[in-house]
């Protein structure tokens, strides 16, 4: 279902937390709310789940004004950074609790958890605790948990940063293809561009309480709007107004005319890439990104000069926020 | 020592009714603080205020007054009951105070998270309260919650000095007609306390020991 959120306000004390903030995400979409901390992500995501009042705007849900609906009307599923397991209750009683509660029939309570328990990968864990789960079988519980009710939108915050690097990677993953089969509406939280992009089909990348960019991960990568968006969604280097993706620095031998000299000051080896930490003549730093191969033609070793040339960058009107 | 086993029927008397006054007054005192606690931590401003209210003026009244209150003004308002009643109207809403706090740092020590989670998946804000959030919250306030059930049991005693014929009056009146034993006499029913506080003491003991498995 669509959720649209027009001009939507909320500040904490002095702090601006959203700042006129309107958008739009379509029904079945994968959503990602990109953005550092403090941008007001999470209390955007919480103002559509009815979590947290928004001071001025609306929020539409599926077409209907939910601006004031408290949260347990308005059709939601919300997962928590830290799980929010109810410790009291089994792995089965966390997940059919919504449904308990709205005494829906014992037989279909049995055959929707035993459904979501598969869907899920926890079907053996039925009867532990939450205690004696790791914390992404916990995140995969709470997610079920969440979607037992069927709401009609899926809200999820941060879900993946309390856990380690590896089972963060196996979640998002599952949380993709989990998405392709169940078609719920699905927005989440995250700080880490590259779950953004890896994850969902559109971003809303925010900064200081509003929205600087929408588009697709290839779209924002491609053509950000700003300097913020640009050196948010991938690593980008400033000289002078120009901004300069790693991988857009050609980097040769000899000199052509049109190169500058720089010094390799650092050379990483990356699996596939090698990043190469470059210095020019004026004491500016460079990061120019290459294949194993380039790196190896251009036998490339630290301390080494090499005159490089910028293949493509960008400049904006105004000055980078932030 | 004579004074005491001679009398053991009028102790006995005044022990029963100690014990009917601290259990009464320890359910309904239970039962009236978890709901100004809820009251406490509501999303209505309202019964915020209420709640803080009556915690502050209430807790910080002796307990002698909060008697007074009830045995001489309610009668005034043509509200006429017996003293064990009054009494356990005093005693009742003076803790119901302490029990309130104790309850509220328990809801706290459990975390905005699982009421916003029990909301989010389609329960009410009474119903997230009272399946989600309270039951974890008595996990964690079972000792504070027995130390107010033992100023409960203490503080019965005076009730003895508005009308009702408990351990204390029965043994202010045993003493005064057997001077020659009233070492005895109150030995006797400081026993008798004990007797009633000691296995609150134990059975906090064992409720925290079982919670700390459960959790």
């Amino acid at each position: 279902m669509s959720i649209l959120v027009r001009n939507a306000t909320r500040r904490f004390g002095d702090f601006t937390a959203l700042d006129d903030v309107s958008v739009e995400i379509p029904s079945g979409s994968l959503t990602a709310l990109l953005g550092p901390s403090g941008s007001g992500k999470s209390t955007l995501l919480r103002v559509i789940a009815g979590l947290e009042r928004p001071d001025a705007g609306s929020v539409e849900i599926d077409g209907r004004d939910a601006t004031s609906l408290p949260p347990q009307r308005r059709g939601v599923g919300f997962v928590f950074q830290h799980y929010a397991a109810f410790k009291h209750m089994t792995v089965r009683e966390n997940v059919a609790f919504g449904l308990k509660v709205a005494r829906r029939p014992k037989a279909e309570i049995r055959a929707r958890v035993d459904e979501l328990l598969e869907l899920v990968q926890l079907p053996g864990l039925a009867d532990r605790y939450p205690a004696q789960l790791s914390g992404g079988q916990r995140q995969r519980m709470a997610l079920a948990r969440s979607l037992a009710t069927q709401p009609s939108v899926l809200l999820l915050d941060e879900p993946f940063g309390a856990l380690d690097a590896r089972v963060r990677k196996e979640l998002r993953a599952w949380l993709r293809h989990l998405h392709d089969e169940v078609h719920v509406t699905t927005v989440f939280v995250t700080h880490d561009q590259e779950e953004a992009m890896e994850v969902a089909d559109r971003i809303v990348v925010m900064n200081h309480g509003r929205v600087e960019q929408v588009g697709g991960p290839r779209d924002l990568y491609e053509h950000p709007a700003n300097a913020f968006v640009m050196g948010f969604v991938g690593a980008v280097t400033r000289l002078g107004e120009h901004f300069i993706r790693p991988h857009d620095i050609e980097v040769r031998r000899q000199p052509n005319g049109t190169t500058s000299e720089a010094m390799v000051e650092r050379l990483v080896h990356l699996g596939f890439e090698v990043r190469a930490d470059l210095v020019l003549h004026d004491g500016q730093r460079l990061a120019a990104q290459l294949s194993r191969q380039d790196a190896e033609e251009l036998e490339l070793a630290q301390g080494q000069i090499v005159f490089v040339r910028p293949s493509r960058t960008r400049q904006f009107a105004e000055a980078p926020a932030g | 020592m004579d004074a005491v086993l001679d009398n053991l029927d009028t102790f006995r008397q005044g022990f029963i009714t100690t014990l009917a006054l601290t259990v009464v007054s320890t359910v309904l005192a239970l039962v009236l603080g978890t709901l100004l606690a809820a009251m406490r931590v509501s999303p209505v401003p309202t019964l915020r205020a209420a709640g803080a209210t009556y915690v502050e003026v209430v807790r910080n009244t002796p307990l002698t007054l909060v008697f007074f209150f009830a045995v001489f003004v309610l009668p005034q308002l043509d509200i006429r009951l017996s003293f064990f009643v009054f009494a356990v109207i005093a005693v009742t809403v003076y803790h119901a105070a302490f029990f309130c706090e104790a309850v509220r740092s328990g809801i706290n020590a459990v975390g905005v998270g699982q009421a916003e989670a029990a909301r989010s998946i389609g329960l009410t804000f009474t119903q997230s309260m009272r399946l989600v959030v309270l039951p974890q919250a008595f996990r964690t306030v079972v000792p504070p919650l027995i130390n107010v059930v033992i100023a409960l049991t203490k503080n019965t005693s005076i009730a003895a000095a508005f009308g009702v014929v408990e351990l204390t009056a029965v043994a202010t009146r045993l003493a005064n007609a057997n001077s020659d034993a009233v070492i005895a006499i109150f030995l006797g029913s400081a026993v008798c306390y004990l007797a009633l506080t000691l296995p609150s003491g134990w059975l906090a003991g064992r409720l925290e020991r079982r919670v700390a498995v459960a959790r």
